[in-house]
């Protein structure tokens, strides 16, 4: 287990490393910097210099690569050009609307998927069957800003019980914080919830015609018994195994929703760094990523030790 | 579909109204009018100084708000005395003296006075100084603080738009102990302060109660900005009552659904933001005046406007805008003409046309004018390749700072920026000895008729010459509740001056 732990954590350094080179390389052959996105077409060579010295872009590539990673070992995540505020708040506040939506998400979308997948696995090929196979292929097809779009539609602008977007900050109370957050929940969600009925239901399926359930049910118990005491269990690591991928395309993967709800989060974070050239806070985004997708991995992982004993006694 | 739904809603409101006759909801509000105001905004400003950043959305939230200048320009454009109460120039145009207004404290409890504007004044021309309008103190030649509250501004050479570009929010007044940090906690003269910042959502202003100028105080208690890119979002965000104006609204395709609703009061006003595309002087075959003639000549500026904007703004043909001073519509030198244009274009050489490219920024106007244009330079035997090219960072990059490009296209924000064309080496490549002439003679007349004479030939030379195609004018699309006073209807200068806002009853 301590092994196990401390192999994934070198390879968990290495690849932020990997990470926060490409990323500053790829921020290098990008056309235009900070200085010419502030200044516009009011752009004259010697503002573009004072401006770019002023801001240390002058100096040399590998120079400005260690000041950065060299802040970020020390917990220094630096300070935005475009906020002039430092980047570790900037990430505090956009985490704190991006992991709660995403969270969100994939509970609505386990809440949905779980039971859905798991009765269309037990009346395979009948009426629950069809009719979960209807919803996850509908839930798939529609693209998740445009159920944003007709949420919005419906529930602010029309029938005025929902705001239309933005939020209002966890200060302002949970229960605002939650309403801003649950359209824009159920806009991620539904796609997701369409992916997880599929993958319940083969999962789920495949081991109910597996030698023990089979057993289980020779036993006598009833198929609905044999299915959520001994198919269910056993189908879970596959379907941990995508609700990892789930999370971490929830968490970077919300922009077009974050946009259509006009939401702070990380992803419009990103975006709008990106336009202004704020290599800072991109490289900072990004590192967190990285580092959340790999993190989300090794708790899946991890998970599979606690799901299976087999795996346990092997090491 | 529709039906259904409103029927819902009505239900939902009578619901809401009932519960309100009860008591339950927040009925007192309903009495009186509302002191704050939430004002929409498609780009979030980078930044909150105006004096070290050129993008408009800067000016757009603190200029007027937060912070104020020497004079300032009024909704309708005119020029008007602010931090200077008034002002006598000597006769040979080179002294300024300003008489400035008492009793003026920053928001910080700083005192404003000669000081602090020479500072302001001095910080803006400084060697180092990267301030975006830098070029408007280049004449120069001192600035004096006579006493606390004379400021003596003396010039190389007559500048007849000097106090035209001390409105501006690039010359904005600023304090020594506070400059530096202005881009996050904006300390100025203005009429708000502000109090708090949420990046990437929204920022609030309150009232500032040490406002000094008392005939001009605001009345509203405080206002919230809030920053919202997709058009869809600001349609919903003001239909569902989020947001109570957007001074300019995004899509003009989501416009015209807005006009019909009686919520709303819809102006259509005129911005400074000139369309134009730029073509690169410097190289074949742009180079040939007759050229670049044959495709202005191959425009169709009306079906334009229609495609790119709805129908919306106004067409130009030279970079001027209708509400400048000694305007010439010369949109008829080069009017509509494909015939004629393949003339031009076989006189010059081309007879069977030519291959372009057009590096086309992100924006939905400038993208759709771009196609237009390809289809209407076919017409004319000229292939236009569109290459989509980011703006503002690698647009800056690759036209403006390299002028690696043949065509582009991009909305200039600044008014009466004519002069651009003289500048040397900027990225039109243009260079015409007469328009220099004009434009140093329209700067420097001290004569109004002289100088509007001198604008009106400026504008002239460049409809000849199209050193750019000449499209149009944005228009200002913009929406509010229509119990909301006191916005601005045109765009003299990219502004949200909320001084003179309020409620109605």
């Amino acid at each position: 287990m301590a092994g196990l732990i401390a192999g994934r954590l070198a390879g968990l350094l290495l690849t932020l490393f990997l990470v926060s080179v490409a990323v500053f390389a790829a921020m290098e052959v990008l056309p235009g910097d900070t200085a010419s996105a502030r200044l516009g077409t009011q752009a004259t060579p010697e503002a573009l210099a004072s401006l770019r010295a002023e801001l240390g872009l002058d100096r040399p590539a590998p120079e400005r690569y260690l000041r950065w990673i060299g802040g970020v070992l020390t917990g220094d995540l630096g300070t935005s050009f475009t906020y002039g505020v430092p980047v570790a708040k900037l990430v505090a506040d956009r985490l704190a609307v991006t992991l709660p939506l995403a969270g969100l998400a994939l509970a609505l979308a386990i809440l949905v998927a779980l039971p859905l997948g798991t009765l269309a696995a037990a009346r395979a090929d009948r009426a629950p069957d069809a009719a979960a196979a209807l919803f996850a292929q509908g839930a798939l097809a529609l693209p998740n800003f445009w159920i944003g779009l007709l949420l919005i539609l419906v529930f602010a602008t029309t029938l005025r019980w929902m705001p239309s977007g933005g939020f209002p900050g966890w200060e302002a109370g949970i229960g605002a914080g939650l309403q801003a957050l649950v359209m824009p929940a159920v806009a991620l969600a539904l796609p997701q919830a369409g992916v997880l009925t599929r993958v319940t239901r083969s999962a789920v399926l495949d081991m109910a015609n597996e030698d023990f359930v089979r057993l289980a049910r020779a036993k006598g118990l009833s198929r609905r018994r044999a299915i959520l005491r001994h198919a269910l269990p056993n189908a879970l690591p596959p379907i941990l195994t995508v609700l990892g991928f789930q999370f971490t395309f929830l968490v970077a993967g919300a922009v077009l929703v974050e946009n259509v709800f006009n939401l702070p989060g990380l992803g419009s974070l990103a975006r709008q760094a990106l336009v202004q050239r704020d290599v800072v806070v991109i490289q900072d985004v990004v590192l967190i990523f990285a580092a959340l997708t790999i993190l989300v991995n090794f708790a899946v992982d991890l998970s599979y030790l606690l799901l299976d004993p087999r795996l346990r006694a092997r090491r | 579909m529709q039906n259904p739904l409103t029927r819902l809603a009505r239900l939902g409101r009578a619901t809401a109204a009932a519960l309100a006759l009860l008591g339950v909801g927040t009925g007192a509000t309903l009495a009186q009018p509302r002191s704050d105001i939430v004002v929409g905004m498609a780009i979030e400003p980078a930044g909150l100084d105006p004096t070290v950043a050129a993008p408009v959305a800067i000016g757009q939230v603190v200029w007027q708000n937060v912070f104020e200048g020497l004079t300032r320009i009024d909704g309708e454009g005119r020029i008007q005395p602010q931090l200077a109460k008034s002002w006598t120039v000597s006769p040979d145009g080179l002294v300024y003296t300003f008489d400035l207004a008492e009793n003026v404290t920053f928001s910080n409890g700083v005192p404003f006075d000669a000081g602090t504007a020479k500072f302001s004044l001095d910080r803006m021309r400084a060697t180092d100084s990267t301030n975006p309008q830098k070029q408007f103190l280049a004449n120069v030649v001192s600035t004096e603080a006579r006493d606390p509250k004379t400021l003596v501004v003396t010039l190389s050479k007559p500048a007849a738009n000097l106090l035209f570009w001390l409105a501006w929010p690039a010359s904005v007044m600023v304090e020594p102990g506070s400059a530096a940090t202005n881009r996050t906690q904006p300390v100025g003269t203005g009429p708000f302060k502000l109090g708090e910042w949420r990046q990437g959502d929204r920022l609030t202003l309150v009232r500032n109660e040490t406002y000094w100028n008392a005939a001009d105080a605001p009345k509203l208690d405080g206002a919230t900005f809030r920053f919202i890119a997709d058009p869809q979002a600001q349609a919903a965000a003001l239909q569902s009552g989020d947001v109570d104006a957007f001074p300019e609204f995004g899509a003009p395709e989501l416009y015209a659904g807005l006009e019909t609703d009686d919520r709303f009061e819809t102006v259509v006003g005129v911005t400074e933001l000139k369309v134009v595309a730029g073509l690169n002087n410097r190289i074949k075959p742009l180079d040939d005046p007759r050229v670049r003639q044959a495709l202005m000549m191959a425009v169709d500026r009306a079906s334009l406007v229609e495609g790119a904007y709805s129908g919306y703004g106004t067409p130009i043909g030279s970079h001027y805008t209708p509400n400048d001073p000694g305007f010439r519509d010369l949109t008829a030198v080069h009017a509509y003409d494909p015939e004629k244009a393949r003339a031009l274009l076989a006189e010059a050489g081309y007879p069977d046309g030519f291959a372009l490219s057009i590096k086309t920024p992100q924006m939905a106007y400038a993208t759709r004018s771009a196609e237009i244009l390809q289809a209407m330079l076919a017409e004319i035997g000229v292939t236009l390749t569109i290459v989509p090219t980011e703006f503002p960072a690698a647009w800056v990059d690759q036209v403006l700072t390299r002028h690696d490009f043949e065509m582009t296209i991009v909305a200039h924000a600044e008014p009466l920026d004519i002069a651009i064309y003289g500048r040397d080496n900027y990225y039109f490549g243009y260079d015409d000895a007469q328009f220099k002439a004009a434009i140093a003679s329209a700067e420097t007349s001290l004569d109004e008729e002289k100088r509007l004479e001198a604008y009106g030939t400026a504008q002239e030379i460049l409809a000849r010459d199209v050193p750019a195609l000449f499209l149009f004018v944005m228009p200002k699309l913009g929406v509010w509740d229509a119990r909301i006073e006191g916005l601005w209807h045109d765009e003299p200068i990219p502004a949200n001056d909320l001084t003179s806002v309020s409620w109605r009853e």
